[in-house]
């Protein structure tokens, strides 16, 4: 049976997608060519003359070890964020999940944290962990621990970690439960009845229900780390301490706004541009056939 | 294999009380079908000898031993779900598989019993494929093959045929009732139909509002119903019921009186099977036709009774052409008769 809606003319269809077109347009394709044209130049600090320098800024990148240090704390970084963000989602998923009485307080206690805008949770850590006046630093502190992400990089990583995935271990936990919510739950009885206990049953039959869910938030979330943390990151370490929490993103802005190179700060992004688009060919070229059933 | 015994068994939902005390005793290898219209409890009835609900008072025994407070797999038991319940994301061989998989059998035994199961249900071709490539028929069988893989005390079976189109409900009605016979194992059949009740259960408990309102063969349910609601529930079309007030050896209804042989007085309610009905030009009753359903064997004639509002239905062998506002004059046989308390719907026995 034909589904397709099928109209007569040009018209209509063209005005139904050209506000989808134009904002495309606008926001993606003129900043991406704009992007890619640039990254072939390197314009003077003041922006007033561009010189042609043909790959030249991608074989500078290439060979800086600077850059090739962003790439590894990017893998580092987009792999703990999404692992803090989801683990703990699902855990809590499946928690409420079980609930019978006050899911739905849970529920929406649980959803509150993603509604506060990247930078704000920023700053929000910021001030939990701040060296001189942080509540958690001082309690750290009596107990021996001497915090201090502005100097130790690992404490910086993970404090910027924590901060990203905070946030969105509500938006995961809205999705996770939303499906465990559809597992049916004849399925689950029935495997009860076949002898499988809680975590067995969650393990062979809930996980394997869930993996389109899981696979759908993992490409989100990288996504996410890899785009949306800069708030995060630039109100916390500004990529400090000595670059260690500097991603790709943020060395676009970094080497682009504060250090005005931008022939070099444009290369990034197309070089960011091709890493998200094959990481995503990826996902679902070798991940999303192995998650339908 | 195992008797199921409950005693007084009841359910409440918080303070809701929505099965009152059912009690009945199966024997081993028997099967007994729990009938009932939608919410009356039958499947929380099944669910509670499952270990899916707990049992709020009574208590429920498998093979003599008292299970209340088992976990389902504990109690050695199948079930066969309405909707099957296979799991979605694995083969149909590593469905039937499952639970053996987790009591640890070895890989050759679990082989050679899914095999075995597969051949019983003709499932041998479809032993690689995923439910979701199988038709409503086949997943039915996979669910059956689950079941009897494990080799239980007990089958449940919840629903298991309303998903089915009528064709394949009748065959698989059979196809269950003949496996069970084999299998000798006891099983407890949930359904709301009463044709499925009837022709699968060795015993059933017909059920309404949380109770139980008659527990017996189809037969006996059917040829001497306890209460007016089993009556009505067992038999197709549904029994006709008119009140009347016995007095003196007969019964009146509205203006016709029909003889009685019982010394039954004061009001009651009668019951007349729509197929115990014997036209008789002569005879006591009469009912005006609006509306026939020729079914080929035989025809149905709704209407009302002559004069009054209460509705009437007759079953007729053969083809009868019928015309609305017709009057048929027909008579019963009064022997055959249940009565029931019209305020209690008990049965009365009708003593000679």
């Amino acid at each position: 049976m034909e589904k397709r809606v099928t109209f007569k003319g040009w018209l209509l269809p063209l005005c139904l997608i050209a506000p989808q077109v134009v904002i495309s347009a606008i926001f993606f394709f003129y900043p991406a060519g704009q992007a890619i044209w640039q990254s072939l130049f390197i314009p003077d600090p003041f922006g007033l003359s561009m010189q042609y320098v043909g790959l030249g800024n991608f074989e500078f990148l290439l060979s800086d070890p600077y850059y090739r240090a962003s790439f590894l704390t990017t893998a580092i970084f987009s792999t703990l964020v999404t692992l803090v963000s989801m683990v703990p989602a699902l855990f809590l998923a499946v928690v409420a999940d079980r609930l019978i009485k006050g899911a739905g307080t849970y529920r929406t206690l649980l959803i509150w944290p993603y509604a506060v805008a990247p930078a704000i949770a920023g700053v929000l850590w910021l001030f939990m962990f701040n060296t001189r006046v942080g509540v958690v630093s001082w309690y750290l502190g009596n107990l021996g621990y001497d915090w201090n992400h502005v100097l130790n990089d690992t404490e910086a990583m993970g404090l910027v970690v924590v901060a990203s995935a905070w946030g969105r271990i509500s938006y995961n936990f809205l999705f996770f439960f939303a499906a465990l919510q559809a597992v049916p739950k004849s399925v689950i009885e029935a495997a009860a009845i076949d002898g499988a206990r809680f975590w067995r049953r969650f393990w062979t039959i809930v996980l394997p229900l869930l993996s389109p869910t899981t696979f759908f938030l993992l490409v989100v979330n990288i996504v996410y780390a890899f785009f949306e943390t800069f708030g995060v990151i630039h109100t916390i370490t500004s990529g400090g301490p000595q670059q260690a929490t500097t991603i790709l993103v943020y060395k676009v802005f970094s080497d682009g706004f504060v250090g005005q190179d931008l022939g070099s700060s444009a290369a990034q992004s197309v070089i960011l541009l091709v890493v998200v688009g094959a990481l995503t060919v990826f996902q679902f070229k070798f991940i999303e056939r192995r998650v339908h059933y | 294999m195992a008797t199921v015994d409950l005693k007084a068994v009841k359910k409440r939902f918080g303070s809701t009380e929505v099965i009152h005390g059912v009690s009945t005793s199966i024997a081993d290898g028997e099967f007994i079908v729990i009938v009932g219209p939608s919410g009356c409890g039958k499947s929380t009835l099944l669910r509670m000898v499952a270990g899916l609900e707990s049992v709020s008072e009574g208590e429920v025994s498998i093979g003599g031993k008292r299970v209340n407070e088992l976990e389902p797999m504990d109690r050695d038991i199948a079930m066969v779900f309405q909707n099957y319940a296979l799991y979605p994301h694995m083969s149909v061989r590593q469905n039937m598989g499952y639970g053996l998989k987790i009591a640890k059998l070895p890989k050759a035994e679990i082989d050679r019993k899914v095999d075995d199961a597969a051949k019983l249900l003709q499932l041998e071709p479809y032993l690689d494929r995923r439910p979701r490539d199988l038709s409503g028929g086949q997943r039915q069988r996979v669910a059956m093959g689950r079941a009897i893989v494990r080799q239980p005390k007990v089958f449940l079976f919840d629903e298991p045929l309303s998903n089915l189109d009528a064709k394949l409900r009748v065959q698989m009605r059979l196809e269950i009732r003949d496996l069970q016979n084999r299998l000798g194992i006891t099983a407890l059949y949930v359904t709301h139909d009463q044709v499925e009740a009837m022709t699968m259960a060795d015993r059933m408990i017909v059920m309404n509002a949380g109770r139980a309102e008659q527990i017996g063969t189809p037969l006996e349910v059917y040829e001497r119903p306890q209460t007016l609601f089993a009556a009505q529930f067992i038999g197709s079309p549904s029994m006709n019921v008119l009140d009347g007030v016995a007095a003196d050896g007969s019964l009146s209804i509205g203006d016709s009186s029909l003889p009685l042989h019982s010394r039954l007085s004061g009001p009651v309610t009668v019951g007349i099977r729509p197929e115990h009905v014997i036209p008789d030009a002569e005879g006591p009753l009469a009912m005006t036709v609006q509306m026939g359903e020729p079914l080929g064997a035989n025809t149905l004639l709704h209407g009302r009774m002559a004069g009054r509002s209460d509705a009437f239905t007759v079953s007729l062998a053969g083809v009868h052409h019928a015309v609305a506002g017709e009057t048929l004059r027909f008579g019963v046989d009064p022997a055959n008769l249940p009565f029931f308390d019209p305020k209690t719907g008990q049965r009365i026995e009708a003593e000679a």
